[in-house]
């Protein structure tokens, strides 16, 4: 893929010649912290269902429970809000236990629509 | 339940009540430093705390069982495929002094999308469960109390249920996690925005619970073919993964950098190897290190990989390191057997307490010109120039897209061989979703946006707590597989754990495994097949050579063949001889030289063999001289009643004859001859009659009038040991067992 290439490093190292070693050191880092900047702001603003199953697992739910859940919520395209976000909001509609919101969505009570529907009226 | 040194670990026991089981401990525990360590006659520099309980070096004999503890954490890795199994192995490299137990995954575990449930089996590792979690990690809060220190437990979070699986470790007591993204893109094609997505939440809750991390990086030299090309890339490599684990909330000191000397001979391993590790541990200052054996050339010579490991071992002691991983010797041959996990921890304990103190007569940084300098900073610039380059080409996933990485070519050069990955392609491509404004996770240490209530600071006040506070909440799965898990294993080898039958193993209890060496006057490929053959007839099966060595093309090859035994010994049936506690050496010393002790001793009959005696004797061998006893020796051939004349010149105390067996039973007589003799002259109650020789029982000798008798592998302090029991008193009659 990278194409094959002779060893140019006298020639690329100019600009490093005169640099101390400190300084090499600060270069070194500052590069990796531009090289890893934009990795951190993509995780910032992304999850993924391990990570929402993750969360489930720490709500309380079994991993069988905390897949087949987010499996749902996934398919309502909903673990952009969150899949303890969704469970939390049911719990608080239905005046229901959190755990029996998680089992109630795993047991495909509840429509696309009707989780959809939780968040039309604002932030919890 | 309490462990006992002289008895097995109830594996049963410890499945009891799993479910409400909870970790004694968590985080990470390094060894304590002793400034300076004085055991015995010598003073170290480098060590920690000792052991309360623990198996010394062999040569600790030698040296009053003293067990030095180097100041690195000592890791073994375990892979049988049964915790049930790795449990005992851990319990007996602990004792040895590793401290760091790792436990590799199931092959293909970390493609898996989701958790494991249950104790089904793994192949070149286990299934890491909630359950196997839970049972090794009670085992190891016991076996920690036991040899009195803590012990780090630890595997992977890696894969594409990072997430999940840090939870899981965060709440079931796990000590330490791989933790690297690249590794999942490079090594397990996993997409590389969901690698990183995953990798920011799994090290956040890592961190809060100080777990320790290691990253990946090593694996770029045990996958590129000129591994000592790629040291420029090693350095970028842990620059992202610290660089992110930091931005992520891992402190610097939870971080380790997994380090292996990219070289190994028969290159010029020292000259290649120290720059880098000198230029790394300057580039890195404050985070951990955690130094690997270079496995990329291991072949199967057990012998060839602990010289390897012995030489990176010198690296580690010359620079620094906080972990010092060990790998066993045989990896290269087979899953690696039980008593190679012990093997690989001795040569790292017996190392660091050889090289003990290293740096006080070495200095590596006094020339600022040397070639270690500028090879170390040329190092440095060229993974500066490779950083450059990834944000020149637009950052780091174009840069994986391109091939930068585990390209054999010493960066700048490029050897067009590197692992690319496509950014849309890999396992659970296209699988991260953007968080909507009103993103929320009601849980604590979740990294990235989260859109609490205002007013709300910690996530899991929203639900009264999460498991990571509340363990109770953790709701349990026991086994899921009726027929996979562990309590059918445990069923079917329970005669070997419980009853009295004893089969040799080296993975799973009872498995039979044995390992045979011979010599073979052949060339390579005849010998192998002769090998097999030869096993074959000695009953083993599923014979297989594991390892071949040409000793000349056509005077012979060195063979090891592994085959299993389908027979166990019963326990019950056998007689063992009670086992002779020797007296401490000073205790023998002391009584020795106040009762002046003499000897008088002698080859007798017709036989010129010397060497057997001479080795209790000498005191260059060990033998007994080495306590003051003043030794008349005779020599050989000696006449029996020249033996008595001399002892009764010198007033000895004792007599020793050493005899070889013949057929017409000359040894019997001699000893009979020896006693007689003394009883004639009356002198047989003021003297000790010890006879010896390889074929020699203290049985044979006892009959032929003897106090005691010596055979093969008899060793000075074995028989100084006897003597002076007998002189004390503490031994009535040696013989009395024995009937005329």
């Amino acid at each position: 893929m990278s194409p094959e290439r002779k060893d140019d490093f006298q020639k690329r190292r100019e600009h490093l010649a005169d640099l101390s070693d400190q300084e090499l050191k600060e270069r070194f880092w500052d590069l990796a912290d531009q090289i890893v900047d934009p990795l951190a702001d993509l995780a910032k603003t992304h999850t993924s269902p391990s990570i929402e199953r993750s969360v489930l697992i720490r709500m309380g739910f079994n991993s069988l429970d905390a897949k087949a859940i987010v499996k749902k919520i996934h398919e309502a395209d909903l673990l952009g809000k969150g899949a303890g976000h969704v469970l939390l909001k049911l719990s608080e509609k239905e005046g229901m236990e959190i755990k029996d919101a998680g089992m109630a969505i795993k047991d495909g009570k509840y429509s696309d629509k009707e989780l959809a529907d939780l968040f039309s009226g604002g932030v919890a | 339940m309490e462990l006992r040194p002289d008895e097995k670990i109830d594996i049963e026991a410890l499945l009891e009540d799993i479910e409400s089981y909870r970790p004694k401990r968590k985080g990470w525990t390094w060894r304590k430093p002793v400034d300076q360590l004085n055991l015995e006659d010598f003073t170290y520099y480098n060590m920690s705390e000792g052991l309360e309980n623990s198996i010394p070096l062999p040569a600790a004999r030698s040296f009053k069982g003293i067990d030095p503890q180097p100041e690195p954490v000592i890791t073994t890795e375990i892979a049988s495929g049964r915790f049930e199994d790795d449990i005992r192995r851990m319990r007996m490299a602990a004792w040895h002094g590793a401290d760091h137990l790792m436990v590799i995954r199931t092959a293909g575990q970390s493609h898996f999308d989701g958790l494991i449930e249950g104790t089904p089996e793994g192949v070149g590792g286990i299934p890491i469960t909630r359950k196997q979690l839970r049972v090794t990690r009670r085992a190891l809060d016991l076996i920690e109390e036991e040899v009195g220190r803590p012990l780090n437990f630890h595997s992977y979070v890696s894969g594409v249920a990072g997430p999940e699986i840090a939870v899981l470790f965060a709440e079931e007591g796990v000590n330490g996690a791989h933790q690297d993204p690249q590794y999942n893109v490079l090594y397990r094609n996993v997409n590389m925005f969901r690698s990183f997505v995953d990798a920011a939440v799994a090290k956040k809750v890592m961190a809060s619970v100080d777990m320790l991390q290691i990253d990946g990086a090593h694996n770029a030299n045990a996958t590129a073919r000129k591994a000592w090309n790629v040291m420029p890339e090693l350095f970028v490599q842990h620059a992202i993964n610290s660089q992110f684990s930091m931005k992520a909330g891992m402190p610097k000191e939870l971080i380790a950098l997994s380090t292996v000397p990219p070289a190994a001979a028969p290159a010029p391993d020292l000259r290649l190897n120290m720059p880098y590790a000198v230029a790394l541990r300057e580039l890195f200052d404050g985070f951990k290190f955690r130094a690997q054996q270079n496995t990329k050339y291991m072949e199967s010579s057990i012998r060839e990989a602990t010289v390897t490991h012995t030489l990176n071992l010198l690296i580690s002691a010359l620079t620094s390191a906080d972990i010092q991983s060990t790998i066993t010797p045989d990896e290269g041959r087979n899953v690696p057997w039980h008593y190679n996990n012990i093997m690989a921890v001795d040569t790292a304990k017996q190392t660091f307490a050889a090289l003990d103190g290293i740096k006080k007569i070495l200095n590596l940084e006094e020339k600022e010109e040397s070639r270690l300098r500028e090879d170390a900073r040329e190092l440095k610039e060229r993974a500066v120039l490779f950083m450059e380059e990834i944000l020149e080409v637009g950052g780091y996933f174009e840069a994986v897209s391109q091939g930068f990485f585990v390209d054999s070519g010493r960066y700048p050069g490029r050897n067009d061989d590197g692992i690319a990955r496509d950014k849309d392609g890999g396992v659970s491509a296209d699988s991260i979703i953007p968080r909507d404004d009103d993103y929320m996770a009601p849980v604590c240490n979740h990294y990235g946006y989260n859109n609490l209530p205002d007013g709300v600071d910690k996530g899991c006040d929203l639900i009264d707590g999460c498991s990571l506070e509340h363990p109770e909440m953790i709701d349990f799965i026991d086994e899921l597989d009726p027929e996979d898990n562990v309590n059918n294993r445990l069923e079917e080898t329970r005669e070997f754990r419980k009853g009295s039958k004893l089969k040799p193993e080296v993975e799973w209890a009872a498995d039979g495994w044995v390992n045979i060496t011979m010599f073979l006057p052949a060339e390579e490929t005849v010998a192998e097949v002769a090998a097999l053959e030869i096993a074959k007839k000695m009953g083993l099966e599923n014979a297989e050579v594991i390892h071949r060595e040409v000793m000349h093309p056509a005077e012979g090859t060195l063979i090891e063949v592994k085959g299993k035994v389908d027979f166990a010994v019963d326990v019950d049936n056998l007689e063992i001889p009670e086992k002779e506690e020797l007296l401490p050496d000073d205790e023998i010393e002391k009584y020795v030289k106040e009762n002046q002790l003499k000897i008088v001793a002698a080859t007798v009959g017709e036989d010129e063999h010397s060497v057997g005696l001479r080795e209790i004797i000498d005191i260059k061998h060990g033998g007994i001289e080495k306590y003051g006893f003043k030794v008349t020796y005779l020599g050989t051939s000696v006449p029996i009643n020249k033996v008595v004349d001399a002892a009764v010149e010198t007033n000895a105390d004792v007599i020793m004859i050493s005899t070889i067996i013949t057929h017409n039973d000359v040894h019997r007589q001699n000893m009979q001859k020896l006693h007689d003799l003394c009883i004639e002259r009356g002198l047989r109650d003021d003297v000790i009659l010890i006879g010896g020789g390889t074929q020699v029982t203290d049985d044979i000798a006892c009959e032929s009038g003897m106090d005691a008798g010596f055979g093969r592998g008899t060793h000075g302090d074995d028989v100084a040991s006897f003597i002076v029991k007998k002189l004390k008193g503490e031994i009535e009659d040696a013989c009395e067992n024995i009937e005329e």
